[in-house]
């Protein structure tokens, strides 16, 4: 029997089957008490970005949870015992296609806010492997994965192009960039949004780990955090690209990997790496501000002050959803004497509206950019010119909003100005760990 | 047998043995369910799921005070009509003494003229409730024949209550039965809507506080 079903307008068909299957695999009791949970009292689109920017009702995040409460209705419900229990349609996935990927970034914002404490981040990453099985979901989103996989990086960043890149940027800057060293304790890892178009973050980063005398390398067996596969529901292409980072860990001997500025990068590696493989992973995951601030714990950071006035934006799954939100401000303290922060900030900060992979949907930019208003205003608010994130994806985001509104503020990155403000003359040690 | 009779006999037996049943099999149905077990490491310092579920259940009974703003009405409205409930229920004297005919104990009761004070404060909490829903655009995006239905049933035995106390309409014996009968719809009706929340909080908050806590997360 065929599953497959094409409507009458000529859209690409679509397997509603596979759809449902997916969704009816979530069956631990963490998801189902969550899908069961909702009293719908709409608190959650207080909380969502995109609400806010459009206050259209339809982005209120508990609706994100209905294709998948649908499907376990239409299964195993009162209603569905005597047969009148409605089973999920290719119009429900068509019409709600967008709530689960162009607009949501899964910053767990409505997680905060929720009284019975639903985790819909959660439920939006099932469903988009969901809709990923039924042949939805963005163009340039699945695009992306699949280059992960067949190139290295959803960017096209290869080894081959790695290599090249930082060869060339270790000439320009006069930094050594080791790269596939045979043995180190720690394995930095790229996003090559950085690579190809932020390339002094990676400057940056080798520059504060070479003055704290890190044993580190990248590898060309696994370099790319920064997992599409996971972002756009394709366990595959996830697996695969966690897969070559452990592969990449194992032949360096390093104990650590640290992923470099991308939340959700850090995310995936952190959190769901060793759930989607099955098994612990043998080695730290470390961002790369709880890395740093490690180094400036233990001496082995110096940094001149910093007194122009900035705020900070804090990456939702750094963050908020990472549990590294004090590591950001340790590594300021002492060292940024005009720091401001925003309202709100910590766990509480907007999100930029490109997370979860949002921003490499070309068709939700006009989304984005209404969103961006959002942080518009609270950079305004702190009267600072410069707004800093340890995101690079949260930086591109906004560097095209800003772009779009000719907004006249600086952006950058939290690694980039701490290497800026380097203190050779007291230089550490070079110290092996 | 008159109307009262069969409200007071098998009208709410039913409905206590429906609620009874229903609410344990939805228990048992998500309880006996495998949870996901998180092969992460745990951030260092991050408390055990117990601790961490115990604490998320207890933060979220007020909103954070970023949110404080937005969600004022819904919070303060929320807690008129649940407490309010919640003290008819478990503090008017004929409850206690329907409740003692169930479990055998009993306790001292507020007095009546409170209790009817609490009950109008209820219905009134619960009308305000009403017309949220209806006036605010993501109530009225979200909102699904459950809640109208549980709105209604939660309002049939305040509305039949105070009607009872005030001896309004029919004679008091009709009264007295037709609250009764809301009751056991009530009942009835729990284990299948969104009145289950009242269990269900528990599982919900417990699973994030223990998801988001072994990241080291501050909700």
């Amino acid at each position: 029997m065929s599953t497959m079903t094409s409507p009458a307008d000529g859209a690409k068909p679509i397997d509603v089957a596979a759809a449902t299957a997916k969704l009816l695999g979530a069956t631990s009791g963490n998801m189902v008490t969550y899908l069961q949970s909702c009293v719908h009292c709409g608190q959650c689109a207080a909380a969502c970005h995109f609400y806010q920017a459009t206050k259209d009702p339809r982005h209120t995040p508990a609706l994100k949870l209905r294709p998948m409460l649908k499907a376990h209705r239409a299964k195993s419900s009162p209603l569905a015992w005597i047969g009148l229990a409605p089973a999920l349609t290719e119009r429900d996935l068509r019409e709600t296609e967008d709530l689960i990927f162009d607009t949501c970034t899964m910053c767990g914002r409505c997680t905060q806010v929720c009284p019975m404490g639903i985790d819909v981040a959660s439920i939006v990453q099932i469903s988009r492997q969901a809709y990923a099985a039924a042949g939805l979901g963005p163009s340039d989103l699945m695009a992306a994965a699949d280059a992960s996989r067949d190139k290295g990086s959803p960017l096209g960043l290869t080894p081959e192009k790695l290599e090249e890149r930082i060869e060339w940027l270790a000439d320009e800057n006069e930094v050594d960039i080791p790269l596939d060293k045979a043995k180190a304790d720690v394995l930095l890892t790229v996003s090559s949004i950085e690579t190809m178009k932020y390339p002094s973050s990676i400057v940056a980063m080798a520059k504060l780990m070479n003055h704290a005398g890190v044993n580190w390398t990248f590898s060309s067996k696994g370099y790319e955090s920064t997992n599409f596969g996971y972002l756009a529901g394709n366990t595959s292409v996830a697996r695969v690209m966690i897969e070559r980072i452990v592969a990449a860990t194992a032949a360096t001997g390093a104990k650590t990997v640290v992923i470099p500025e991308c939340g959700h990068a850090f995310g995936v590696m952190r959190y769901a790496a060793a759930n989607i493989l099955g098994r612990p992973l043998p080695f730290e995951v470390r961002h790369i501000t709880e890395y740093l601030a490690d180094l400036k714990r233990q001496g082995r950071l110096r940094l001149k002050p910093m007194a122009d006035a900035f705020t900070y934006h804090d990456p939702c799954q750094i963050s908020r959803r990472g549990g590294a939100t004090a590591d950001a401000r340790y590594l300021l303290d002492g060292f940024a004497t005009d720091f401001r922060e925003m309202s709100p900030t910590g766990n509480f900060n907007w999100c930029c509206g490109g997370g979860g992979g949002v921003q490499a949907m070309g068709r939700a930019a006009d989304v984005r950019h209404k969103v961006f208003k959002i942080k518009m205003d609270q950079v305004e608010a702190t009267g600072a010119n410069t707004l800093i994130s340890a995101c690079s994806n949260c930086r591109l985001t906004m560097d095209e909003s800003k772009a779009h509104y000719h907004w006249p503020h600086e952006i950058g990155s939290l690694v980039e100005i701490l290497a800026d403000h380097l203190d050779d003359t007291a230089r550490p040690a070079a110290a092996a760990e | 047998m008159d109307l009262l009779d069969f409200a007071r006999g098998p009208a709410l037996q039913i409905g206590l043995y429906v609620f009874a049943f229903g609410v344990a099999f939805r228990l048992a149905s998500l309880l006996l369910l495998p949870r996901l077990k998180d092969l992460s490491a745990a951030r260092k310092g991050a408390p055990g799921a117990v601790v961490a579920s115990g604490r998320e259940i207890i933060r979220r009974m007020w909103p954070q005070s970023v949110y404080a703003e937005a969600t004022r009405f819904t919070t303060i409205n929320g807690y008129i009509f649940h407490l309010g409930l919640a003290i008819i229920v478990f503090l008017g004297t004929p409850h206690i003494l329907f409740l003692k005919g169930l479990i055998g104990v009993s306790w001292p009761g507020l007095p009546t003229n409170i209790i009817n004070g609490v009950a109008v404060i209820t219905f009134l909490s619960l009308i305000a409730a009403l017309v949220h829903r209806l006036q605010s655009p993501v109530l009225k995006a979200i909102s699904t024949a459950n809640d109208y239905i549980t709105w209604l049933v939660t309002m049939l035995p305040v509305a039949t209550g105070l009607l009872a106390i005030s001896h309004l309409g029919w004679r008091y014996e009709t009264l007295l039965a037709v609250h009764i009968l809301s009751i056991a719809v009530f009942l009835i009706w729990f284990p299948f809507g969104k009145l289950m929340h009242a269990f269900l909080i528990f599982l919900s908050r417990g699973t994030t506080g223990a998801h988001l806590a072994h990241r080291g997360a501050q909700l």
